[in-house]
């Protein structure tokens, strides 16, 4: 499964403008990731983890070079193109788990296939089943002001996963979490990692998530300073 | 649209009081808006029918040298009745009315009145003409306006003198007793107008059997053509009223704007308030599938969905309340004839299908704009600085 490309990029330049300069955020990256993959990318602050998922996940584009995401190049997709890939193949995972706060944890995991055109029926099994999957079945009612951390998270994860997405983006997705919420939330991808063949790609510099990655490429200044894979 | 619409609902039923404090101030306004208008409408209406009822009936025949506006012509606009009217005014169909000028001496003081004569057996007008019919040799029975008793300071049963000059050009005085005082909504039948008998004012002027204006109840009448008279159908008659409903009509529309402008500082506020507090949602939109535009277009629903809720909540607890103030009208607190304009103590709404729908759709249309115009900075939003929600 991990031979096909799901991400490739070529000499990835990203700056920004600061001040009346530019800041460069990413120089030169060059990357590639398989499906299936659970892979990380690590580095302290500011080497770039955030901007490289931000513009692999078509929010942000390249200044130079290239970023192929499943065959669609970033920096030519045009507004609409890049939000039907994110719809339709992306997850995201996010630090502060942006659940809309006034709707249920139901409505949060289904929003997702409210945007792909699911049918009603379709949609009540998808979102029950994602919420199996992180343990959430009894909290369908709740909203996210009345859940914990991990909790939140776990419903951002059902929201992530409940379309059976190619690949899903985290990013920090243990910051804001306990060490037992974060181990949890880390076994409930690595277990869907494995039952879905999703690709998992985080942005991290936590301990307890790199622990889990099989893959782990360290970031430095803008560039990969060194890709590991870890054998099983 | 379809999902937007389902989102914006979830979306604002999930905001709980924040949503209904806005739906609340927006239903006053399309409550006060429309009863407004329709007590603007109802004072409209209620100056045409008052006038038509006091004053003008289905239309008039002036004698040609009468003219309202040039007290000069009193003095030679009266002649003898023509024939082709008798059989109306026999029917009641018709009332002739005498005016001449004159003058009252109200405790001493002197002040110009116009004197008309009219009918004590008419029945056109609301004017209580009955009063007059009364038989007294020691002064004339009259009948004032409650603004015209109130200058003279006189009240029922008093007597003032009067002086008039009659057809030769001599001057004569006599007594008249008030016997009514009747409160009317239009000036020009109380301010300065003092009734008595037909005949008296005839006999006093000399000009038996003569009139100034000839007033027919019906205004499907068919027009004769009298030498020496002019024909005013109602429409010119009431040409004046029509035009002060239209000067009206503009400093009505300043204060629909004012009040409009209220509830939508209210739907303003928030929908600013919203993009800023709600960055992160905004950038969850878009990194779940969503274009920015098509955000936009979550928000501008949104902030449409307020007068929708706002229409509805309007209906429940508005119409009852309007269509309780159409049957016991609005008194007003304080004495309407202290404003020196023609409006009625109680003002009766009219509203019409038209006002409300128009009303509606108006509010829904501004608040339509207002929600768009602060949405429309989302589709300048960076989402990834929205994600973190760092815009300033």
């Amino acid at each position: 499964m991990e031979n096909s490309q799901i991400i490739r990029i070529e000499s990835l330049v990203k700056r920004f403008p600061m001040g009346k300069g530019e800041f460069t955020a990413l120089n030169g990256i060059k990357l590639s990731l398989g499906q299936g993959e659970f892979a990380g990318l690590i580095g302290p602050s500011g080497s770039g983890k955030t901007t490289l998922l931000n513009i692999i996940g078509s929010l942000d584009v390249p200044t130079e070079g290239s970023v192929t995401v499943l065959g669609r190049s970033i920096g030519a997709l045009s507004a609409g193109e890049a939000a039907r890939l994110r719809k339709e193949s992306l997850g995201f995972i996010f630090q502060s788990y942006n659940l809309f706060a006034v709707h249920t944890v139901y409505e949060n995991v289904e929003f997702p296939l409210l945007l792909l055109k699911y049918s009603a029926t379709e949609r009540k099994k998808m979102v029950t089943d994602a919420l199996d999957w992180v343990g959430l079945n009894d909290k369908i009612k709740s909203k996210p002001p009345q859940l914990s951390g991990g909790e939140c998270q776990r419903v951002a994860i059902a929201r992530a996963m409940v379309k059976k997405p190619s690949l899903v983006l985290a990013d920090e997705p243990t910051a804001n979490l306990d060490a037992a919420n974060s181990h949890n939330i880390l076994k409930t991808m690595v277990s869907l990692n494995r039952e879905l063949k999703t690709s998992f790609l985080f942005a991290t510099h936590d301990d307890k998530v790199i622990s889990y990655l099989r893959r782990k490429i360290f970031l430095l200044d803008g560039r990969v300073d060194n890709d590991v894979i870890i054998s099983n | 649209m379809k999902l937007a619409i389902k989102l914006a609902f979830r979306n604002l039923i999930g905001a709980g009081l924040r949503t209904w404090l806005n739906v609340i101030v927006l239903s006053f306004s399309f409550v006060i808006i429309i009863w407004l208008k329709g007590v603007m409408s109802g004072w409209d209406q209620q100056a045409k029918t008052d006038m038509t009822n006091w004053e003008i009936g289905g239309g008039q025949y002036w004698h040609e040298a009468y003219d309202p506006y040039d007290p000069f012509t009193f003095s030679d606009s009266h002649s003898p009745i023509p024939g082709e009217f008798r059989s109306e005014i026999e029917k009641g169909d018709m009332e002739p009315y005498l005016i001449s000028q004159g003058t009252i001496y109200p405790q001493g003081r002197i002040q110009s009145i116009m004197i008309k004569g009219i009918n004590p057996k008419q029945s056109i007008f609301m004017l209580p003409a009955h009063k007059l019919d009364t038989v007294m040799t020691d002064a004339i029975p009259s009948i004032i306006g409650s603004l015209m008793a109130r200058n003279l300071k006189a009240g029922i049963g008093d007597r003032v003198t009067i002086q008039w000059r009659d057809n030769q050009g001599t001057f004569d005085a006599a007594e008249i007793l008030i016997t009514e005082i009747f409160t009317v909504s239009v000036p020009a039948v109380d301010q300065g107008q003092v009734y008595i008998p037909l005949d008296r004012l005839q006999s006093m002027m000399g000009l038996e059997g003569e009139a100034t204006i000839l007033t027919y109840r019906n205004s499907e009448t068919p027009v004769v053509d009298v030498p020496g008279w002019t024909h005013r159908p109602k429409e010119v008659l009431t040409a004046q009223v029509d035009e002060m409903i239209k000067m009206k009509t503009t400093g009505q529309s300043v204060l629909y704007a004012v009040l409009l402008l209220l509830a939508m500082l209210a739907i303003f506020d928030t929908q600013v308030l919203s993009i800023f507090r709600r960055q992160k949602e905004i950038g969850t939109y878009v990194a779940l599938g969503y274009t920015r535009r098509q955000v936009v277009g979550l928000f501008t629903v949104e902030g449409a969905m307020y007068a929708v809720f706002a229409a509805l909540l309007s209906a429940a607890y508005g119409l009852p309340f309007l269509a309780w103030q159409a049957k016991a009208g609005w008194t007003m607190p304080v004495d309407a004839s202290d404003f020196g304009m023609a409006i009625a103590q109680t003002l009766y709404p009219v509203y019409s299908a038209g006002l409300v729908v128009s009303t509606v759709l108006l509010v829904l249309l501004v608040t339509t704009v207002v929600s768009y115009w602060p949405s429309r900075r989302i589709a300048k939003m960076n989402p990834t600085e929205a994600l973190r929600g760092k815009i300033q």
